[in-house]
């Protein structure tokens, strides 16, 4: 079974895709997350540390959403919602892709909002990432993630299975390792995914590195040095406009994340990893 | 100001670099944050001293070349530095030797500042030399004091056989004391107590957890370069332009020394059966 999770990865080695760019997409402050500082030092802080790089560029239409709340079906919880819109903003994002024969230059001001799913308490990022991937006449989008974010996949009642599938099934997935967890566990606990394993790429990181922002936010807190961690001009950013403090970290504190507001089915079960 | 219960200390890490690596940068981030912390110290300086060719490790670069990316490396950092005595010699230099060199540096520096004291301090010196073994005979040191800042492996590295001459351990961890950087899976504070040597000197080694585990190895950096991976984001991004611009990581140069012995085991060899 796990043979056919490694054939994308072989036909990767063996150059069957060509990775055209890297797009960065911060989720909006609606999402409502403890901890997060406004969607404008987000976006500067990205294009900072994206600035050397020649194929990775940073969108801002995400960050700019207007308040999750306004998005809420009655019969779903807004989760599930919000898993619908991504499937639709990345059919509309290839749509466009489709259309430059050329590698485009990511100005696109369309993306994917991201899935609601990180109620659990993996450590995750806030930044929805994509590849447009060249194969064929099309350019093709996928979603990159960290193992983490893949094992959210099985937690009850935050994800539809039919969402899950047409994420996965008309996009796919270039999933990360990260710390001790291995995106090949997720997939197999997951009969949609396993289902879906061919468009699963699964890449493994053997540098085991686990900085991670809620790490850096805790340091930064506590004075101590975060050089070498992100990069010197994040850095000065960071200090130029003291962004991360007590009391940035207490923002959003108590409220539950918006997508789970609406959450009226069986409360999530303990969310232990 | 000089706070009077505050110790100056300047942290120099040995090793081969081969590359410089940001792990290796962080490590000194980590340990001077540590030393504060306690409100016991003050860290000055760091020095990187890259090992010389003549340690004959397996896949060393030339010494310049190791030397050079470091600089490149401390650019941007305003207080760690780089120095090339260690690799200038021809004989590889046994670590402790080189703690002694550059802890006579700091020493000279600060008596050039005043003469007067000179004489005072040479006679203090040689009462200290015959008793390092007290645990805070350091506090009477003039100037900065030097400590060794290492990760868990060179700690550990301490058992094995012939790498580490036991009088040399005594005297770092005794006379200067090792400022220890770990990850998670390794536990220094074990090995310290199943050595005695370490463990009568244990108040000089100071154990600095990094939380954020880290395992960039310098080994796993050159595997990718051989093998055409990114290391983007692993080591500065002049370090990267350094490496290919001088081609410098491949399968021919991990070959080299493939055939000989380590330094240290070769001396300690000659020392046996001469």
């Amino acid at each position: 079974a796990m043979a056919s999770c490694r054939v994308p990865l072989v036909l990767l080695a063996c150059g069957q895709y060509k990775v055209v760019g890297g797009i960065v997409s911060p989720v909006s402050d609606g999402y409502g997350k403890q901890g997060l500082v406004p969607a404008k030092h987000r976006i500067a802080m990205a294009r900072l540390a994206l600035q050397s790089s020649n194929w990775v560029t940073v969108d801002e239409w995400e960050s700019q959403q207007p308040d999750w709340t306004e998005t809420v079906s009655h019969d779903h919880p807004l989760t599930l919602t919000n898993a619908r819109i991504s499937v639709h903003r990345l059919t509309y994002v290839r749509g466009k892709l489709e259309s430059y024969p050329q590698p485009p230059n990511c100005k696109m001001t369309t993306l994917p909002t991201k899935p609601q799913s990180e109620a659990c308490l993996y450590s995750k990022s806030n930044i929805l990432c994509c590849l447009a991937l060249l194969s064929g006449p099309s350019p093709q989008l996928k979603l990159l993630c960290g193992a983490d974010f893949l094992s959210t996949f099985k937690i009850p009642g935050l994800w539809l299975e039919d969402h899950v599938e047409e994420l996965v099934k008309r996009f796919g997935l270039v999933c990360v390792s990260r710390g001790s967890l291995l995106p090949e566990r997720a997939v197999h606990e997951s009969d949609t995914l396993f289902r879906h394993r061919e468009n699963i790429f699964l890449v493994r990181e053997w540098v085991r590195n686990e900085t991670s922002a809620t790490e850096v936010r805790r340091a930064l807190r506590r004075g101590l040095s975060v050089k070498y961690l992100i990069p010197d001009s994040v850095l000065e950013y960071i200090h130029q406009h003291n962004l991360y403090t007590e009391d940035s970290e207490r923002r959003n504190e108590g409220t539950a994340l918006r997508p789970l507001i609406k959450q009226a089915h069986q409360p999530i079960k303990s969310l232990d990893d | 100001m000089d706070n009077p219960g505050v110790s100056k200390v300047v942290l120099l890490a040995c090793g081969s670099f081969n590359p410089i690596t940001n792990m290796h940068m962080r490590m000194f981030e980590l340990a001077r944050d540590h030393l504060e912390d306690t409100g016991q110290y003050s860290v000055t300086k760091g020095i990187i001293s890259p090992v010389g060719d003549g340690y004959k490790k397996k896949g060393l670069v030339e010494a310049c070349h190791r030397v050079e990316m470091a600089r490149l490396a401390t650019e941007s950092s305003g207080w760690i530095t780089v120095d090339s005595w260690e690799s200038q010699q021809s004989e590889w230099v046994e670590t402790v030797k080189v703690v002694r060199h550059h802890q006579e540096e700091l020493l000279a520096a600060e008596h050039n500042k005043d003469d007067v004291d000179t004489v005072k301090c040479a006679k203090k010196r040689r009462i200290e030399e015959n008793s390092f073994e007290s645990s805070d005979h350091h506090r009477k040191l003039d100037g900065p004091r030097l400590m060794l800042l290492c990760g868990a492996d060179v700690l550990e590295s301490f058992g094995v056989p012939n790498l580490w001459k036991q009088e040399d351990i005594a005297e770092l961890a005794g006379r200067y004391g090792v400022v220890c950087v770990t990850r998670s899976g390794s536990d220094p504070y074990k090995f310290i107590n199943q050595s005695d040597e370490l463990w009568r000197h244990r108040k000089n080694i100071h154990v600095v957890h990094e939380w954020v585990t880290n395992e960039i190895s310098a080994t796993h950096v050159r595997r990718s370069l051989r093998r055409g991976r990114s290391v983007r984001y692993l080591l500065p991004d002049a370090v990267i332009r350094y490496i290919q611009e001088h081609s410098l990581y491949s399968a021919e140069s991990e070959q080299k020394n493939a055939d000989v012995i380590l330094a240290p085991f070769q001396k300690y060899c000659d020392a046996s059966t001469s």
